[in-house]
């Protein structure tokens, strides 16, 4: 971006708004936007504090366990629907609905299922993060060019040895978007699933701070998980632009 | 070439038989649905050794024959044999060179080229071996360790032709390969096919629209005519080879012979 001819690094945007978020904190209009200084500075105590730190593993683990289950059945399913016009025309229209369905609503259906604990959680994440997965698997392999499975067909590929070495690598870069794509859905499944069931994790710390008008501390833990979500996301799309260095020529 | 190969060549399956052909194309056709005739009862015989090219106008079934001879498509009626046998898909004594190179972008020119061992499980060492020794012979020795896309037409087809020759297949089937490559490229790229030939010993099937192609590089030129593609002649330049590649194409017999076919095939310019 560029402003009467000087360019303006991305994060300035953030330190802008950091600065209306401190001007309208100061002037206390609003009890519950305290000035950005004072989260800034709870951040430190938020982070440190042990019940945070509980909090933050247990989270943590249940995100990255929903994922990988995320991961592991949207990356097959993508792929049986991405090779299969039948498994395409049963499953896809039931992939499209719950990859831009309100999934929050189906949080307390989770819940009775799986119980008020860490399961929920969990399934929650896989919930969130699932769909996207499959249809960007599925995207990237109906992408891969038909040439490369004739060529691996030509020189006797078996059908295993295709899809591993051919179909998977080539579908790579979307898969990857998916993740990406998928990383961010799972941390707004893991807030919304915690926040619902409210009795453990970070859920339990924003029903605390949220209750006892601890606003310097809510938005502290707010601005943690926006941070790890960017983190984890961008940790993501490095990976994406090594492969795509690799598939800078697919056509 | 040998006694055995003159006996097995008596077999009286159809008229036409050259001497000691490893590729036998019995009374194929192919149709693509109802409408669409490609081939129509074709029967050819690709000697041993020899470098035979498909040649016609677009339509006339050319690289579908090729690929029927590849096993990649199933004929409608009608067989390949390959060294007398029956063919039911794609096998190692055949090996496929593509238009558009086919080259996996993710993969090194070392790992493309010995792509087809790979598959065979045979193992890192000894595929990079066989693949370096090619890649050496194709001209790209330098170029192991980069990507298809850090590469020219030209050489990516190099890439393609290296792996074709790696599996060590008898029949290379060549799908207008020289299509997607610029012009002086694929001069010198022919005259490098001339001399690979030559060391190498296979038989070469090659899909080709460029009359001058084909009768620079073949020992037998078999013309299709199109809709429905069928066999409507067979020619064999008279052209010695052991010329440098500029008298070859001054070479009177040369020229004449482009001439006679492009005469032939005249009828179906649009």
């Amino acid at each position: 971006m560029t402003i009467a001819g000087y360019r303006i690094p991305p994060l300035a945007s953030l330190l802008f708004w950091a600065l209306i978020w401190e001007i309208v904190g100061r002037l206390h209009l609003v009890f519950l936007f305290p000035p950005f200084s004072h989260v800034v500075a709870e951040l430190g105590q938020v982070l440190t504090s042990s019940t945070f730190r509980g909090a933050a593993l247990l989270t943590l683990e249940s995100f990255f366990a929903g994922l990988a289950i995320a991961i592991l059945l949207g990356v097959p399913l993508g792929l049986l629907m991405g090779m299969s016009r039948t498994a395409d025309r049963l499953l896809g229209m039931w992939v499209n609905l719950f990859v831009s369905a309100p999934l929050s609503a189906l949080v307390p259906v989770i819940m009775i299922l799986f119980g008020m604990g860490q399961a929920t959680i969990i399934v929650t994440v896989t919930m969130f993060a699932v769909w996207i997965i499959a249809l960007d698997t599925r995207a990237g392999v109906r992408d891969v060019p038909a040439s490369l499975i004739i060529m691996a067909r030509s020189f006797g590929a078996t059908r295993r040895q295709t899809l591993v070495k051919i179909v998977l690598m080539a579908a790579l870069p979307e898969i990857l978007a998916g993740i990406r794509l998928g990383v961010i859905r799972g941390v707004k499944g893991v807030v919304i699933g915690q926040l619902l069931v409210s009795i453990i994790g970070l859920g339990e710390l924003f029903e605390l701070y949220s209750r006892n008008f601890l606003m310097e501390e809510f938005w502290a833990l707010t601005l943690i998980i926006f941070a790890f979500a960017l983190g984890a996301a961008e940790l993501v799309s490095v990976l994406e632009r090594r492969i795509d260095f690799y598939a800078g020529a697919r056509h | 070439m040998n006694a055995v190969d003159h006996i097995r060549a008596e077999q009286p399956h159809r008229a036409g038989t050259a001497a000691d052909a490893i590729v036998e194309v019995c009374g194929v056709s192919k149709r693509y649905g109802s409408s669409v005739e490609a081939l129509r009862d074709v029967s050819l015989d690709f000697p041993k050794g020899q470098l035979t090219s498909l040649l016609g106008p677009s339509g006339c079934g050319k690289t579908t024959l090729l690929k029927i001879i590849a096993g990649l498509l199933e004929p409608t009626a009608g067989e390949i044999r390959v060294k007398g046998t029956k063919i039911t898909g794609p096998g190692p004594e055949r090996a496929f060179v593509f238009q558009d190179f086919a080259l996996m972008p993710w993969a090194t020119v070392l790992r493309n080229a010995a792509f087809g061992l790979e598959l065979r499980d045979v193992s890192k060492a000894e595929r990079e071996k066989t693949a370096q020794h090619y890649i050496n012979e194709v001209g790209l020795a330098g170029f192991e360790q980069r990507y298809p896309h850090e590469l020219s037409g030209g050489m990516r087809q190099r890439v393609g032709l290296a792996r074709a020759l790696s599996v060590n297949a008898d029949v290379l089937l060549l799908d207008e390969p020289f299509s997607a490559v610029d012009e002086q490229n694929r001069r010198k790229f022919q005259e490098d096919l001339l001399r690979l030939r030559q060391v190498e010993n296979k038989t070469l099937i090659f899909v080709t629209h460029s009359i001058e192609e084909a009768v620079y590089l073949s020992d037998r030129i078999v013309l299709l005519s199109p809709r429905p593609g069928r066999v409507s002649d067979i020619i064999e330049p008279k052209i010695s080879r052991d010329r440098s590649p500029d008298e070859i194409r001054r070479d009177p017999t040369y020229l004449d012979t482009v001439e006679e076919i492009w005469r032939g095939l005249r009828a179906y310019a649009d």
